[in-house]
């Protein structure tokens, strides 16, 4: 009986345990979801890193006489890029053999050439023998996506021949290239500047892009001034009432119900019983809108909830009619906040894939569309459609839109997150006045 | 003071999440207990000198908080809609405890099998199957961080991992379906190899694996506003009576915090269920009933973007079945969205 406290101090290790644990499975699940994410995010890199680069092949393309026909809008630029591609390597003859030969080409590198040429751009170098009418011209034309992936070492050439994308000949074919100089590896422009293609080493986020662009202002235009309105109509005109708690137990359900959901609505709603266009960013930005909505009500309403109330009462005071007090004073005020949260709705409608491909915004578009009634495709669904893809160079492509993506999102934040900290500035200007 | 006013990095998904959760709050409390000076029948409106534009713009504000409860009703009427119609070619308890998933359209009328069935039961296993898993990853993950960046972490740290966790939360979803596809599928396969176990290309295990992570900033947030909203001074008492942090997390804030727990717990679990871009990239097609989440699995969101995408006539039973899936998806996700709500209401009640 000398210690009373013995008995405590006796579970005192087993207590402090409980607490270790605490502490080091917390830690664990922090590091654990941090390594994912840099997991991911190291991958996506990795994987996305080969898009900026292109492939091309130096072809002798000529008789320069010839180009100038092709910029009157005649001549074959396809016959010229066959004969300069043969002219590579003469030995090769058999037809099959020919035609695997120009499949290291792009297959629309004679659409690139003849594009070339009726811009008038200058196509390439005169090569130092031959100059003039009948010499030839050095071009850099887009090489496969086979030859792409060769170059950028995606291609194992170790495995047996019969399991690889290469045969051991057009591998032969691509080292000869290579030694004699006419492969290089430029930036490629194509990727952010053209639409969308089947052929891989063609395929850009323009269209997409545009498209992601379209439906994201169709979707700012009608979401946020209803969703801003509806919270300042609960905020300041009907709190208290109780259909006021029916309307936010409505908006509360919305904004956890399945963005799927919106994309049927859409779909049976929008495109089936009003007729509008499938496929379109005008479509899609209603969808859109429609999914966001509940989420501007609910941050404008935290924003107008935040505006002191001696603002309001002073307002009254002075004789401002309650549209004025909301309008003049209390909305100015909090518009910040709502932005910031419009412009977070609107990331998260950027990336939203799942409703768009109810409204048929899956549609392989190639074009560049120029306003909302066009048809159009969406970064996010661009992404889900190249994932599907099977040619190996697709999954670059992927890799990099997801980057693109990804870099907007984070634009996006940061622009709220300047807006707020600009709001709590406002804000202790306004309490010390 | 704590809820609203800090957003965290990339967290257009968290956010929206994080306001709802402004929901389950009772809106304003006014100073000395009065109700709102400036709205309801408080005997100092003007009702005579109201302006024509002032009541113009009152009708306007009115409208726009009208449309949440119209776009309510037009999801319930255009899907019961066509539900209706699907269930008119095929029997509601076929539709409801069928155990065969195979919504072809007959070319041939005598072709066996030629009607198509539409059993719901292989997909509502699947995306059970899916969405547990997720909940495996995400519960754990979630409570444990929220416990230890509430009560562990320095609030340096805490402000430093806590917008990068949230940044998971605002990663679009196909994004991460094309991550479980081309990185997580292929190590969980290799693994599968190495162990000796035949794993299909597109698993289950995948797809809520990547989904559990994605979930988890919601858990994470949802959890650690419940504790932080757990009153200071049950901790203190616990404290004071000579209890460890950890006994003082385990046996009162944590049960304290419960409420808003568990109703985390289960918008994360509405979530999961209709996740719709990492299933129908990771989890397969094929409708198959098992529990083993190492095969391939499909879920109802799954098949409705199967059954969708593409031209279809409007009136087959295979496209309208999509419509009896989101209904079906629509009624599940919203009872737990109810559930969700009144609970954590519940639980900000018990300190008033």
């Amino acid at each position: 009986m000398s210690d009373p406290f013995s008995g405590v101090r006796l579970n005192l290790g087993r207590r402090h345990l409980q607490d270790r644990f605490f502490q080091w499975a917390g830690g664990s699940a922090i590091f654990l979801s941090l390594v994912f994410l840099a997991l991911l995010l190291v991958s996506l890199v990795h994987l996305g890193r080969g898009a900026i680069w292109k492939t091309e092949i130096a072809l002798d393309i000529g008789p320069v006489a010839q180009m100038a026909d092709v910029q009157q809008g005649a001549g074959n630029t396809g016959k010229m890029v066959r004969e300069a591609m043969f002219a590579l390597f003469p030995d090769v003859i058999g037809r099959a053999d020919r035609r695997r030969l120009l499949s290291l080409l792009s297959p629309d590198a004679q659409l690139e050439l003849a594009a070339a040429l009726r811009n008038g751009r200058p196509v390439g170098q005169h090569r130092a023998e031959g100059a003039g009418v009948g010499g030839k011209l050095q071009v850099w034309l887009t090489a496969s996506d086979t030859l792409d992936m060769v170059e950028k070492g995606a291609v194992d050439l170790n495995v047996p021949e019969e399991r690889r994308l290469v045969s051991d000949r057009e591998s032969g074919w691509i080292r000869q290239l290579e030694e004699n100089g006419a492969i290089r590896r430029v930036f490629n422009t194509g990727f952010f500047v053209s639409g969308d293609s089947r052929e891989p080493e063609l395929a850009g986020i323009l269209s997409a892009l545009v498209g992601s662009v379209l439906s994201l202002f169709v979707c700012f235009v009608l979401s946020v001034p209803v969703g801003v309105l509806a919270a300042i109509h609960l905020e300041e005109f009907s709190s208290g009432r109780r259909w006021a708690g029916l309307v936010e137990v409505f908006i509360n359900n919305l904004a956890a119900v399945p963005s799927i959901i919106f994309g049927l609505l859409g779909l049976s709603v929008l495109l089936g019983t009003f007729g509008l266009p499938r496929s379109t960013p005008l479509v899609g930005g209603m969808v859109l809108a429609l999914m966001s909505l509940p989420t501007i009500v609910i941050s404008s309403r935290a924003a107008l909830r935040s505006v002191p109330l001696s603002i309001r009462e002073a307002a009254l005071a002075l004789g401002a009619t309650r549209v004025q007090t909301s309008f003049h004073h209390v909305v100015p005020l909090a518009l910040p906040g709502v932005l910031t949260g419009a412009i977070l709705a609107m990331a998260r409608a950027l990336g939203e894939t799942a409703p768009l491909l109810m409204i048929g915004m899956v549609a392989f578009i190639a074009d560049v569309p120029s306003g909302p009634l066009d048809a159009a495709a969406s970064l996010p669904v661009q992404i889900f459609l190249w994932a599907d893809s099977p040619e190996r160079a697709f999954v670059e492509k992927t890799a990099a839109a997801i980057l693109v993506l990804l870099v907007l999102l984070v634009a996006m934040n940061l622009l709220a997150i300047l807006l707020r900290r600009h709001f709590e500035k406002r804000f202790k200007e306004t309490r010390g006045a | 003071m704590h809820g609203t006013a800090k957003m965290p990095g990339i967290c257009a998904r968290s956010l929206s999440r994080r306001s709802s959760r402004a929901g389950f709050s009772f809106g304003r409390t006014f100073p000395f207990g009065q109700r709102d000076p400036v709205g309801g029948n408080d005997g100092f409106s003007l009702a005579g000198r109201v302006r024509p534009l002032e009541m113009l713009v009152r009708m306007l504000l009115l409208a726009s908080s009208l449309v949440a409860i119209l776009v309510t009703i037009g999801i319930v009427l255009s899907m019961a809609g066509e539900a209706v119609a699907f269930f008119s070619l095929v029997p509601f308890s076929d539709f409801l405890f069928g155990l065969d998933w195979s919504p072809q359209t007959a070319i041939r009328s005598d072709q066996v099998g030629a009607t198509g069935s539409f059993g719901v039961v292989p997909l509502l296993a699947g995306t059970l199957l899916v969405s547990t898993i997720a909940m495996l990853v995400a519960v754990p993950l979630g409570v444990l961080s929220a416990i230890c960046l509430a009560e562990y972490a320095a609030p340096r740290a805490r402000s430093l991992i806590k917008p990068v966790l949230e940044i998971l939360a605002g990663i679009p979803s196909v994004v991460y379906g094309f991550f479980a596809v081309l990185v997580l599928s292929p190590l969980i396969r290799a693994l599968g190899e190495e162990l000796g176990v035949r794993v299909a290309s597109e698993s289950a295990l995948a797809a809520g694996l990547v989904m559990g992570v994605m979930l988890m900033p919601l858990v994470l947030s949802l959890s650690e506003d419940a504790i932080s909203a757990v009153p200071a001074n049950l901790r203190e008492a616990s404290l004071a009576l000579g209890a460890t942090r950890g006994e003082t997390m385990a046996r009162v804030i944590v049960p304290a915090a419960m409420p808003g727990i568990a109703g985390g717990v289960l918008l994360a679990a509405s979530a999961a269920i209709g996740e719709t871009m990492i299933v129908v990239m990771a989890a397969g097609m094929g409708a198959r009933l098992t529990a083993n989440p190492l095969e391939a699995v499909t879920t109802v969101t799954v098949q409705i973007v199967a059954l969708l995408t593409g031209d279809q006539a409007f009136d087959s039973a295979k496209t309208l079945s999509a419509f009896a899936l989101g209904l079906l998806l629509f009624l599940l996700t919203l009872l737990l969205n109810v559930a969700a709500f009144r609970i954590a209401r519940q639980g900000e009640k018990q300190f008033v």
